[in-house]
């Protein structure tokens, strides 16, 4: 993620106020320029994080984007849990992103505003719990003035003061009094964990019945006066560019207003402003639009990747994997404890391609102005939406507006504003109010897809069996290739984290690397290198232990060893406990029944990972019959993500990330063929559907006192390996290379 | 050629390109946003409307197959307070970024108005896609309603 250091003022980030209606409202220090022009207005309820109306009703601002994580249910919880708010009385608005440049360093107004990495409920847990305990302590003191007691003397409760004598005031009736009262200058305390009554409770979805009726607004249902919508034709090679182009049939389209070309990154530049270079038809309507596409005549020139295909990349990982490559990591002695090693055990894995394939299409509304611009759209980066506006128009910053809708996925696709820049590009050259909208062939061949390897690992074993040498070595095509501020040396970080599993726990372990050259764009996907790396490790532990005659999970429990805390240096830490792990891995084996006998064709396999400060593992029960068909038995996982807050929403996201592991491993994969992408719909990228999917995912809670983690990408890295490992169980068939597909039915019709 | 149907009830006409799939009328023309957009060829069933009280997918359904036709949308199901599928959607917690959540509504309307006691594998028949993967919660979500319905 490249977002800018953004500092979060620490002291005195609120200021409270009387509401028009009478109620109080707590907003940041830096009101919104547009609050600021127009004081008479009344409060936009945008801009704001928290307002307690004469009513009652409680409505709390949600800073992060809501991509389907559930992040604008969960972390206001956080507020109203310090609050003592009554749940039902609160209602949630999203807030638009909101950027301080009155100072001499841009400062975020609400707290971080990204959906990524998992960070939202932790940033929410550090920074936001303090707005609610602020607006609770305001409450009291209105309470103790009303009552003329000390404020220490009242309680609150669901939305109420209460008094020792049993009288109430509910918090409508204080608003307006509590926003006569100055904040407190210091930090208040925060509530024991024994109190929470918001915090761990389930709770829906709070835009739940807008989405079951239709109402609820995505990017591509932003109907902005006078908007026109386009669509784009975009070179297929990647680095292509145009050669040549005919808009004569594309214009005579009715209801097609322009024709224009969007110019790519320039060579060398990196590829963060737009993606590929292309033409847009600006219509009336999308049908016009996709229309007048459809009529352009373009010649595309194929670029400098022409010659790189799928195959050629395989052959590529193969011929660097014959030798050494850069040591990233080099704990211990390998070569030393190979070489003493009564038995060395390696094995070779293949990680495809893939694409984010949000299922709402990328789209934006863009209206550049003179002076001035506006961005509404299904974003997960919105500060990086206005730095590509910016870089694209010259518009100064402050002078950019950006406001999320809900968006329909994101899974890392959305991080990158690739298409915002387009269709600011678009609105520029128009002067019109543009609503661009990407088709799911766009989708699928303009992706930043997550980075395809070869991974080989070797493990050396004593007598009895003990893991003395690890090496994990890959040959990949970094995410970062096009950060113009990463050295070359450098590509391996978002590849390989040196503090996973089974660093520390293995005497002597190394890690190497290899740079692929490829010209196909990469990105982050939904837990970006742990579906690789966890999808490797997980395989070949029961590799190891098989080899051996161990039991797979003893060999995991073994390694795993006492309770401990290691410090972990990448995403997710400072620290990584082993404890936490075995934890969730006993509690995964322990539900399925690991070690009773099965049915033949019947096979449970095992995978825990830590994930961005999330322990996670899964236990499947699978069966595959002798012509290679699979079924889902029983499939159940568990999380430890510290606090759970809304444990409705980590079972959704962990049956999600379930289900989006699965998916994947079983079906998909992104191919290449003459320097382009092949893959250009759903049929040729089939997400599973509820038919092939397990009837029921299992969720277990492990209930903590820890900080909490975020959860939305912890379920995805085990579900993979826990798959291959049960599968390898049912049927003895070892499945290296993802995509599963017809692996099986090949490899047991070979058989017999 | 002016083509006449309706959408949830309303008596519609369209004299433009009969080739505008259904999907693009609704959202653009008659401003019927619920209906989603997924991958124009029918194989996502985020856009799954009711046409007659089928199902279809109406990415890759022309407006001009729609004459005398009665086309029901997501707007139009609970036009009196909320269907029971919709109630049902609310009560399993079913919808992650809720994007395909109209379609898969619609999808099992149909189902159920056809077999109001589903088994899973009548489950299994509905192909829509949920990239956040709320099948689990969609299964439940379906089962509850089909109670609803019956009583």
């Amino acid at each position: 993620m490249s977002a800018p250091a953004l500092a979060v003022s620490r002291r005195a980030f609120l200021q409270s106020s009387l509401t028009a209606s009478g109620g109080l409202l707590l907003t940041p220090m830096f009101a919104p320029a547009a609050l600021a022009q127009d004081a008479a207005a009344p409060p936009n309820p945008l801009g704001i994080n928290l307002r307690i109306e004469p009513d009652n009703r409680v409505i709390i601002g949600s800073p992060s984007p809501e991509i389907g994580q559930g992040v604008k249910t969960s972390v206001p919880m956080i507020i109203a849990e310090e609050l003592d708010a009554d749940w039902s009385q609160v209602t949630v608005e999203q807030l638009p992103l909101g950027i301080d440049f009155s100072g001499a360093a841009p400062r975020w107004m609400y707290g971080p505003q990204g959906a990524g990495g998992s960070t939202s409920i932790p940033d929410a847990w550090a920074e936001l719990r303090q707005i609610g305990a602020q607006a609770r302590s305001l409450m009291r003191r209105a309470a103790a003035a009303r009552w003329g007691i000390a404020p220490d003397a009242v309680a609150t409760r669901d939305g109420q003061a209460l008094h020792p004598d049993g009288r109430r005031l509910a918090y409508g009736e204080l608003a307006a009094e509590a926003a006569a009262l100055a904040l407190p200058p210091d930090p208040v305390p925060l509530k024991p964990r024994s109190e929470y009554r918001v915090i761990g409770r389930p709770r829906r979805v709070v835009d739940a019945g807008d989405i079951v009726t239709g109402r609820a607004r995505y990017g591509i249902d932003v109907q902005e006066p006078g908007a026109c919508t386009a669509v784009m034709a975009r070179c297929p090679y990647f680095d292509g560019d145009i050669a040549s182009y005919d808009d004569t049939a594309a214009r005579a389209v009715p209801g097609v207003r322009a024709v224009v070309v969007v110019p790519g990154p320039k060579p060398g530049e990196p590829l963060t402003a737009n993606l590929a270079t292309g033409i847009a038809v600006v219509a009336d309507d999308t049908w016009s639009a996709l229309k007048g596409r459809e009529a352009l005549k373009v010649e595309w020139t194929r670029g400098p990747w022409a010659a790189e295909s799928s195959a050629a990349l395989d052959a590529q990982c193969a011929e660097l994997l014959s030798r050494t490559g850069q040591v990233v990591h080099d704990a211990g002695d390998f070569a030393a404890a190979r070489e003493a090693a009564a038995r060395v055990v390696s094995a070779r894995y293949r990680v495809p391609f893939v694409s984010h394939a949000p299922l709402e299409p990328e789209n934006c509304f863009v209206h550049v102005m003179a002076d001035r611009a506006r961005v509404i759209g299904p974003l997960q980066q919105p500060a990086g939406a206005q730095r590509v506006v910016h870089l694209v128009t010259g518009i100064p910053r402050p002078a950019i507006s950006v406001e999320m809708t809900r968006s329909g996925g994101g899974f890392g696709r959305k991080l990158t504003n690739d298409f915002v820049a387009e269709a600011a590009l678009i609105s520029k050259a128009t002067g019109l109010p543009i609503k661009l909208q990407w088709t799911r062939a766009d989708d699928l061949q303009h992706d930043f897809y997550r980075p395809f390897g070869h991974h080989e690992l070797v493990a050396a074993l004593d007598a009895a069996g003990s893991v003395t040498g690890w090496t994990h070595r890959l040959a990949s095509a970094s995410k970062y290739y096009r950060r113009a501020n990463v050295k070359p040396e450098d590509l391996w970080g978002p590849e390989l984290y040196p503090d996973d599993f089974p660093a520390r726990l293995v005497p002597h372990y190394r890690l190497e690397w290899h740079a692929v050259t490829s010209g196909i764009p990469r990105g982050s996907w939904r837990a970006p290198a742990h579906t690789a790396n966890a999808f490797v490790v997980q395989s070949f532990l029961d590799e190891v232990a098989l080899a051996t005659g161990r039991d797979p999970l003893a060999l995991r429990l073994a390694m795993l060893g006492d309770d401990r805390e290691f410090d972990y240096a990448q995403h997710g830490g400072p620290k990584f406990h082993t404890g936490r792990l075995r934890a969730v891995l006993e509690r995964v084996a322990s539900a399925i029944g690991w070690g009773r006998k099965l049915p033949r064709g019947r096979g449970i396999g095992l995978a825990a990972h830590f994930t961005f400060g999330g322990y996670a593992a899964h236990a499947i029960e699978v069966e595959v019959s002798p012509r290679g068909e699979l079924a889902f038995r029983r499939v159940v996982c568990a999380i430890d993500c510290g606090q759970p807050v809304n444990p409705l929403g980590i079972e959704a996201q962990m049956q999600g990330g379930t289900i989006d592991g699965l998916s994947t491993a079983l079906n998909l994969e992104i191919t290449i063929q003459d320097g382009r992408v092949r893959e250009s719909n759903f049929d040729g990228y089939p997400l599973a559907t509820m038919a092939q999917m397990p009837r029921d995912v299992e969720v277990i809670i492990v209930d903590s006192a820890e900080a909490p983690s975020g959860c939305g990408e912890m379920g995805i890295p085990t579900a993979a390996p826990a798959l291959m490992n049960a599968i390898h169980a049912a049927c003895g068939v070892r499945i290296r290379n993802l995509p599963v597909r017809d692996q099986l039915r090949a490899a047991l019709v070979r058989a017999t | 050629m002016v083509i006449r149907f309706t959408v949830n009830g309303v008596e519609r006409e369209f004299a433009g390109d009969g080739e505008m799939p259904l999907l693009w009328y609704l959202r653009d023309h008659a401003r019927l946003t619920g209906t989603k957009y997924g991958c124009g060829a029918g194989l996502c069933g985020a856009c799954t409307v009711l046409v007659d009280g089928e199902a279809r997918r109406s990415c890759v359904l022309p407006v001009s197959a729609l004459a005398g036709s009665a086309v029901r949308t997501i707007e139009g199901l609970g036009a009196s307070g909320l269907h029971a599928v919709q109630r049902a959607w609310i009560e399993e917690d079913v919808a992650q970024c809720g994007y395909c959540q109209a379609g898969q509504i619609m999808a099992a309307t149909a189902l159920l108005e056809r077999r109001p006691d589903p088994s899973p594998e009548d489950v299994d028949a509905i192909t829509n896609y949920c990239r956040c993967g709320t099948y689990a919660r969609i299964r439940k979500a379906i089962a509850r309603a089909a109670r609803e319905m019956k009583k």
